[in-house]
């Protein structure tokens, strides 16, 4: 039953040079890779977390190491993840509500998510690390 | 909808559901923490710690890190999935993403309440 499945023809289209990823299709890598990267940040922010609220001195020590130069880097990056994954996840539970499933729509509300995640990242990245 | 037969107890359906119902948690908790931020405008170690001594934000943020957790749990499960295809590595994996996260639970609890 599954091989017949699996069996039936389907379009295809192996030139690849001529393939590229629409915008719905980037939104969703970058759903995923922003995931991955946070999973794997968690322990320095529970650090960062603990730094913070343990005493003025830890206080003092996670303030310094979030005002590095390379910590603000990884830090804004964090927060476009942060803001992107927010956003598109907010666009995946309207298309599971069966809002806007439609090409157009689709592709619309992906620019949407990337302006206001970007949007957003600037804004608090501004009042946050600078 | 590919035409194949079902056996077995469960498809992932509460997987997807639970997957939703972390995302609204964490949607909201998101927005609330902003406000709060924003209200308070902490710029110091005692105004930053009176927001998580606050009953409401310790239970919220519980909440946060909890779904975290669990939404985490479901996504990395995926991503190992979809491209590590040895049972065995695959397995261990898993195992390794479920020991970090029940780990980062124990730690999350212990930086609210002994703070």
């Amino acid at each position: 039953m599954a091989e017949m499945a699996i069996k039936k023809r389907r379009p295809k289209n192996l030139d690849l040079p001529t393939i590229r990823l629409p915008l719905p299709g980037i939104l969703s890598i970058l759903h995923r890779v922003s995931g991955a990267a946070m999973f794997l940040l968690l322990p320095f922010l529970l650090w960062l977390l603990q730094s913070s609220l343990t005493s003025p001195e830890t206080f003092a020590s996670a303030r310094e190491v979030v005002g590095h130069p390379l910590a603000k880097i990884v830090l804004l990056g964090l927060i476009w993840f942060y803001m992107h994954h927010f956003c598109a996840g907010i666009r995946y539970l309207l298309l599971d509500l069966d809002k806007g499933v439609e090409l157009e729509a689709a592709r619309r509300s992906s620019q949407i998510v990337f302006a206001v995640s970007i949007a957003l990242t600037l804004i608090i990245g501004a009042k946050v690390l600078w | 909808m590919v035409n194949r037969i079902l056996v077995g107890a469960h498809y992932g359906l509460k997987d997807w559901v639970i997957q939703r119902a972390t995302a609204i948690i964490m949607a909201v908790y998101t927005v609330i923490f902003l406000v709060v931020v924003a209200a308070v405008g902490p710029d110091s170690f005692e105004s930053w710690r009176g927001i998580f001594a606050n009953g409401f934000m310790k239970f919220a943020t519980f909440l946060f890190f909890i779904s975290v957790f669990y939404h985490a749990w479901i996504g990395v499960r995926d991503i190992w999935m979809d491209y590590i295809k040895p049972d065995g590595l695959r397995l261990l994996m898993m195992i390794a993403t479920v020991a970090v996260l029940v780990g980062y639970a124990g730690w999350a609890v212990q930086i609210l309440w002994r703070m």
